[in-house]
């Protein structure tokens, strides 16, 4: 690292031009490495700052109850009173983005076992690529497919028009599934090999070994991936917007037409004024879904310390 | 420690430098002509010529309804050789962005599916100038197999609150009726509840809402038993267009009111527009345009309207 002072001073004498050099070799790195971290911690807290300052107004001074917006079932922002019932959207993006979690996670396990334990020379050669491609695919691209094919899928099996939570957990639990997978899969490639060798050294056949020993060591870090999946299934609008209806009713069942916090932020966004009581109200659920992100990003830390352990 | 603090001098330096290179980017657009640097020499030079230049930047924000029609123009009119100084930016966002960005001066044209009164407080829509630059008609579209052609008014309504809920009611086939709404912030459900419907409607438990005409027409037109509303120009044959209350929606009864589902774009300006946001809205409203591209995207010249509207709703013979 840095050169003790006296050493320096000696350099000073001998070699000026290289030290110059040095010096100023050093000074641009820094300023470059602080200038970047300055900006991105005030990009961090000026859009805190501003999702806060915009999402608290509706509480603060223009008499919405935290308690009506967090438990209230009745949206209706244009309405007289308006009402903002939150509940219902709340309810959606909790069902959506952990239904996709419930349904990616085991594929995603499965899929980091088959990768490291089963088959690891194809698993990496071309499952791994072929899983992280879907992280590629941009979400309007997602959303047209659901729309196209999960949509009409479900509406021919099953009761219902199609669309709703099960369509927008499916059309999800794909796009999360390369974040559970790679988080997984790096768990498992970093378990010590001791401890699959002393397994099998003690006459446990595969299946044994990875149900018993690798998958249960690994959990923590398998959960961390499902939490990482479950905050981007949360945080997804577009994809989810097209195939989940957007009634900002609680659904009687899966394939009924339900809405999420996201995709009722995009779709009203941009049809309400900039300080309008409807528009601070999406503001105040942009902050909530800020929050929960948080709350995720806590989850993962709390898993981490337990990895560690 | 001296070091450190030329460094955050430094780094206060470039960050306010680049701030103030933020700030003048904005006074540039939104002062439009005069004020860009590079366009001051030509302008001095041709100061004492007839045909005036213009030049400059234009923003144009707003209704996503609206965005086809103001992008195939603005492409059209920076093709024109008088034009060639000016840029015309189109984005879209949706009417109530259009209008806040506008009212703020973020924006020098706000583009708006309804009437500045309807969403912005009365003093501030008082600064915005309106100008009307096509009539957008909308009609109610169903699923083929729903065996229905013709809806009252009073049977629009009772299937948008829901009391109607299977279409043999209305003389239909034997199917539950899906609803296909916009959402209740969108300039377009506006207006058919206001000049179909005639009264605002809630969002009902099971009805779908899309923001965008290109999944409205797809979901009804796969999904049997689904009724939603598209403007004239997404009509085609994979779905059923509704008359309202026995009238085809048609240019021509458009035109004479006999079907009352239409509204106006408008491009809104906070007072009088910039020269070159001035130049791109008359060229929107020369004639050239009015019978070519306006019609071309689906929308009724405004030229053509025998009858006026007011943001009241008050309709008057021109």
């Amino acid at each position: 690292m840095n050169l003790p002072a006296p050493n320096s001073r000696e350099d000073l004498a001998t070699k000026p031009n290289k030290f110059r050099k040095h010096v100023m070799e050093e000074l641009r790195g820094k300023a470059f490495v602080y200038f970047c971290v300055l900006l991105l911690v005030i990009t961090i807290f000026s859009i805190v700052y501003f999702i806060a300052s915009r999402g608290l107004t509706p509480f603060l001074s223009q008499g919405v109850s935290i308690k009506d917006m967090l438990f209230g079932l009745k949206w209706k922002p244009e309405g007289n009173p308006p009402l903002f019932g939150a509940l219902p959207f709340l309810f959606g993006s909790f069902a959506t983005s952990i239904l996709a979690a419930v349904i990616a996670a085991p594929l995603g396990f499965c899929a980091a076992v088959f990768m490291t334990e089963i088959m690891p020379k194809f698993g990496k050669s071309a499952l791994q690529p072929a899983i992280e491609l879907l992280a590629g695919i941009p979400s309007v691209v997602y959303g047209f497919v659901g729309l196209s094919v999960v949509v009409p899928f479900y509406r021919d099996t099953f009761p219902g028009q199609g669309i709703g939570i099960m369509a927008g957990a499916t059309v999800l639990s794909i796009m999360i599934l390369p974040t559970v997978t790679t988080i997984a899969t790096d768990a498992l490639r970093s378990l010590p090999n001791g401890l699959k060798e002393g397994s099998y050294a003690l006459g446990a056949t595969r299946w044994q070994t990875i149900y018993r020993m690798i998958l249960p060591t690994a959990l923590p870090s398998l959960l961390t991936g499902v939490v990482l999946g479950i905050a981007r299934a949360f945080g997804e609008a577009l994809a989810v917007q097209m195939v989940i209806g957007n009634a900002p009713h609680i659904p009687h069942s899966l394939f009924e037409s339900a809405t999420t916090l996201t995709s009722i932020i995009t779709q009203s966004m941009g049809n309400t004024t900039s300080g309008s009581l409807h528009n601070n109200a999406l503001w105040s659920l942009a902050l909530i879904l800020l929050l929960m992100t948080f709350l995720f990003v806590f989850i993962v830390r709390v898993l981490e310390r337990r990895v560690k352990r | 420690m001296k070091m450190k603090k030329t460094l955050l001098t430094t780094l206060a330096l470039a960050f306010a430098f680049s701030l103030a290179a933020c700030g003048n980017n904005n006074n540039n657009s939104n002062s439009g002509s005069s004020s860009s640097p590079s366009a001051s020499p030509s302008a001095s030079a041709s100061a004492s010529a007839p045909a005036e230049t213009v030049s400059g930047s234009v923003i144009a924000v707003g209704s996503s309804a609206m965005q086809g029609l103001a992008q195939a123009v603005a492409d059209d009119f920076m093709a024109q050789d008088a034009y060639k100084d000016v840029s015309v930016t189109v984005q879209a966002g949706g009417s109530g962005t259009g209008l806040s960005q506008v009212s703020d001066g973020q924006a020098d044209i706000g583009n708006s599916d309804i009437f500045a009164e309807e969403k912005l407080e009365a003093d501030k829509a008082a600064e915005l100038v309106d100008h009307k630059i096509a009539v957008v008609a909308m009609a109610a579209v169903t699923h083929k197999d729903v065996g229905v052609d013709n809806l009252t008014k009073q049977q629009l309504v009772d299937i948008f609150t829901g009391k109607i809920t299977n279409w043999k009611d209305v003389g239909g086939a034997d199917q539950k009726i899906v609803i296909v709404n916009r959402p209740s912030s969108s300039g377009t459900r506006a207006t058919f509840e206001k000049f179909a419907l005639g009264t605002t409607t809630e969002d009902l438990q099971g009805s779908i809402q899309e923001d965008s005409s290109g999944t409205v027409k797809k979901l009804v037109n796969e999904t049997p038993g689904a009724i939603g509303y598209l403007a004239l120009s997404y009509l085609d044959d994979s779905i059923v267009a509704l008359k309202y209350e026995g009238v085809e929606p048609t240019t021509e009864n458009v035109a004479t009111n006999a079907y009352p589902v239409w509204a106006y774009e408008h491009m809104y300006t906070k007072g009088e527009p910039t020269p070159a946001a001035k130049a791109y809205i008359d060229y929107v409203m020369s004639d050239e345009i009015q019978n070519g591209f306006v019609i071309e995207e689906g929308f009724v010249p405004v030229s053509a309207m025998k009858v006026e509207r007011d943001a009241a709703g008050n309709v008057t013979n021109k």
